[in-house]
């Protein structure tokens, strides 16, 4: 009894930090379990939102798992910059400022960039296209409810076993058994491995719903570029998550089974897992960057009120962006001495990618160019991201010369450069994406005003935070130094950045409230079309009908909405009740959350050894998968009249 | 010029492809497959790089291998990939008992496969040559296994596709996962012919 204890809640998870977020975590989940039995919401919960296939609301539960995630990473980022504000700080010891890096970095990639990517793709992929679905809909609960559940296994780590402590990029020898002894390194590996399956399978349906599921007369070149961005990330996921797979499982079977992978004693390399971490990892920051592109390709055209400039061009360079980024994986490791010769190759590949990505930044500009820009919310963030993606793109050609990486490898002035392209690309696209479809899933706008405050904190607070750690890089300081002395002359840059960081927090806090204050007074959305919008989501209701399209729309242009307001068709999205037909929609299913539940038994099993629980967990995945087969009944008719009436209470009948 | 004659357009398309929705999971899995094969090749590249690194006492993939094993499930797999397409060619034929006799005989062959691994290993793990030992093992075990490992899948997957048919006859429904599971088994195959050629032929050389 005692050594479970012992294993359950190492050193590590009882220290008063982690004994108060015990505290919080208990009394959080004692009011939600109050509110839902309070109000009877259990079932409402059931029915609604966890056996749901609906693309629209599994769309704004990655949205709400996103934040939330963002608020733990976030939590993280503010303890290590409290850590590093003033030389010889004692807030964290360096164990513990070991274990909140890590979290910090795999949260914020796995657990936040990514859900929020997927929020986007679901909330607006089908709609935009013209679709009922995607081509899986249970497919897309099964990957949603697999990287909720990882994120729930990463999450809990902290308050039982303890956390990973090896860096959001795990390298042995580090991560062997010898040298890094408990469950923390499991949680890592068991919830990267299940949420890349989800992720995996997500990109498979993304790909097929894109080819094969879009309006009658939207070929491929008359697709919106998000469609464009989409349609190749999927591609991008497919070839980089087995790499990621192998890497983590190899691990694992080191770690669990005594296997010699990355044993040097044995004959292991520990660079064959750099190599594949990388291969994976290097297309993943594309992964995460060109669905962003794609959200400024969309916001800037829309707010400017011209057609998208150079629009093929922006396809060429995305695709050529995705081909180059499976040849730069070596640029993460140009010290490991791979020699001259491959280290200029991999130099050189990387800085080619600056090619590709200066043209879409001059097109954005030349979309804006004459154009009648309106400053929304939206806007500015796409606005705020052309600096910061420029200084962080160029700060990447510093790092890509393979000369010059010898002085900046693993210092601060990569922290800056990374963070600079990753919040400046990603997380600003992000956030554009989520102010400017909000009213699309949720019917209401969010406040302007409100929104604005959260952008100049937020942005504000971004330069404050990394411009300094730049300096600090080319002063010396390394990554993942835990604290330091004085005399260096790094005091007051490191105060600086600190306080940026809770600036950015600030300004988190404020576009929390801004949604909620907005779900409850923000303005209705009676249009469909806040925005004056030039793509075919907008020309639904807000929020949209199960069906998505009582009838689907045939394109003959590239922004098709805009088209048909401008030849004044817009009453192709009327429809006389003569023509309504039958729709046939996917059935909610309870099978993807228990598939999810079942892959979470297995792996806490898998964590502590604990082999029939394993088992179980296994056993539950293989009954999921035996009731899926033969169950045959996973559609539903919904019937003309009730067809008719939602589009009459949406004003959408014709005569 | 003698060109084939192109085939007349009413021909018809083959059942699994005439619903939509079945035919955009036939692309769905394709697209996994494509996932699968760079499973399998990191698993090679793993491979290759550790086949010469067998620690301190060895064995080496020379002393190791036995070919009688390998050589027994290379014929059990490639014929079971030939009953398959004998089935498909049945399903393609609208013939049901066709259909399930030539799947249950993939299958047969299939745990044949199983099996005959199993005992090699048994065999390697009984000599003291588990995947402990060294990097060299480690590979090998995990890059075979995993094949077997899918093949075991595979054998699940056809019983209760055989339930299925002879439950429902072929639908649309049943025929598209009677497809599938003819291009899952055929990437199976192709996989073992790499194994067979990168890790035992090449390991006795």
């Amino acid at each position: 009894m005692s050594s479970l204890l012992a294993l359950l809640f190492p050193p590590s998870t009882t220290r008063n930090m982690e004994l108060s977020a015990d505290v919080l975590i208990i009394l959080a989940s004692a009011a939600i379990i109050f509110y839902l039995t309070r109000w009877h919401r259990w079932k409402y919960l059931w029915r609604e939102w966890l056996t749901t296939v609906d693309h629209k609301k599994i769309g704004i539960m990655y949205l709400i798992a996103a934040v939330t995630m963002l608020f733990r990473g976030g939590t993280d980022a503010l303890l290590l910059r409290a850590q590093l504000a003033v030389p010889n700080n004692h807030l964290l010891g360096p164990l513990h400022y070991d274990e909140i890096f890590t979290t910090h970095g795999t949260i914020m990639i796995f657990f936040m960039a990514m859900p929020l990517i997927f929020a986007m793709f679901n909330i607006a992929i089908p709609l935009m296209i013209g679709s009922r679905d995607v081509a899986f809909p249970r497919l897309n609960a099964i990957s949603f409810w697999l990287f909720a559940f990882a994120a729930f296994l990463f999450n809990i780590s902290f308050v039982i076993g303890g956390s990973p402590n090896a860096g959001w990029t795990a390298y042995p020898p580090l991560t062997e058994l010898a040298f890094n002894p408990g469950v923390g390194q499991n949680y890592y590996l068991m919830a990267l491995v299940v949420t890349g399956l989800g992720t995996t399978a997500t990109g498979i349906n993304f790909l097929v719903t894109i080819l094969r599921m879009r309006a009658p007369g939207m070929t491929l070149m008359r697709m919106p570029m998000f469609a464009w961005t989409t349609l190749v990330t999927s591609v991008l996921i497919l070839f980089a998550f087995p790499p990621l797979t192998v890497a983590m499982v190899l691990t694992l079977f080191d770690r669990l089974f005594g296997t010699a992978f990355f044993t040097i004693g044995r004959g292991g390399m520990p660079m064959m897992y750099v190599n594949l971490f990388w291969l994976f990892g290097h297309p993943e920051v594309y992964i995460l960057v060109l669905p962003s592109f794609g959200i400024f390709s969309e916001v800037v055209a829309t707010f400017s009120r011209k057609k998208l400039f150079g629009y093929s061009t922006m396809v060429y360079s995305v695709l050529a962006i995705t081909f180059l980024s499976y040849g730069t994986w070596v640029h993460h490791f140009f010290t490991m001495g791979a020699g001259a010769a491959v280290n200029v190759f991999f130099g050189l590949s990387t800085i080619l990618i600056a090619i590709p990505t200066g043209i879409k930044i001059f097109n954005w500009i030349f979309t804006m160019w004459n154009g009648r820009i309106k400053m929304t919310v939206a806007m500015m963030w796409a606005l705020a991201f052309i600096p910061t993606f420029v200084v962080g793109g160029a700060t990447g050609v510093m790092l890509g010369a393979v000369p010059g990486d010898y002085q900046f490898h693993n210092s601060y002035f990569l922290i800056a450069h990374f963070h600079n392209v990753i919040i400046g690309g990603t997380v600003f696209g992000l956030m554009s994406g989520v102010y400017y479809w909000w009213p699309k899933v949720t019917g209401r706008l969010l406040n302007e005003r409100q929104g604005k405050w959260a952008f100049w904190l937020f942005f504000l607070g971004f330069w404050l935070t990394f411009m300094p750690q730049y300096a600090l890089g080319f002063m010396g300081m390394t990554r993942r130094m835990y604290t330091y002395s004085h005399g260096f002359g790094w005091s007051s840059l490191n105060l600086i950045s600190t306080i940026g960081a809770f600036v950015m927090g600030a300004g988190f806090v404020v576009m929390v409230y801004n949604f909620v204050w907005s779900q409850i007074h923000g303005e209705i959305d009676v249009t469909g079309d806040p925005w004056n919008g030039r793509t075919l989501e907008w020309s639904t209701p807000s929020p949209a009908p199960e069906y998505n399209f009582a009838r689907i729309p045939v394109v003959t242009d590239r922004d098709a909405w805009w088209a048909m307001k401008q030849e004044q068709k817009t009453n192709v999205v009327q429809i006389k009740p003569q023509e309504i037909t039958d729709i046939e929609l996917p059935k909610s299913s309870g099978i993807p959350f228990l598939m999810g539940l079942s892959f979470f038994v297995f792996s806490v099993g898998m964590v502590f050894s604990w082999w029939w629980i394993a088992g179980a967990g296994f056993l539950g995945f293989v009954v999921c998968m035996l009731v899926g087969t033969f169950d045959y009944d996973d559609h539903k008719e919904v019937p003309r009249q009730e067809i008719q009436n939602t589009e009459s209470a949406f004003g959408r009948l014709q005569g | 010029m003698n060109l084939p004659v192109e085939p007349d357009s009413t021909a018809k398309l083959p059942l699994e492809f005439t619903d939509n929705h079945e035919s955009l999971k036939i692309l769905g899995f394709w697209s996994f497959l494509a996932t699968d094969l760079l499973l399998f090749a990191s698993l090679f590249a793993v491979y290759a790089v550790y086949q010469s690194r067998v620690g301190m006492q060895g064995p080496s993939p020379d002393q190791l291998f036995k070919l009688g094993p390998a050589v027994v499930e290379t014929l059990l797999l490639l014929t079971s990939s030939f009953t398959c397409g004998l089935a498909v060619y049945q399903m393609r034929r609208n013939h049901k008992r066709g259909t399930i006799i030539w799947l249950a005989v993939t299958l047969l062959l299939g745990v044949g496969f199983v099996t005959t691994e199993v005992r090699e290993f048994v065999s390697y793990i009984a000599m003291g040559d588990s995947w402990h030992h060294s990097a060299f093992l480690s590979a090998f075990f995990t890059l075979v296994g995993t094949h077997g490992a899918h093949v075991t899948f595979g054998i699940l997957w056809a019983i209760t596709l055989i339930i299925q048919l002879m439950g429902r006859g072929l639908t649309t429904v049943t025929t598209r996962k009677m497809y599938m599971f003819a291009l899952y088994w055929h990437f199976l195959d192709i996989i073992w012919v790499f194994i067979f050629t990168v890790v035992y032929l090449s390991g006795k050389i």
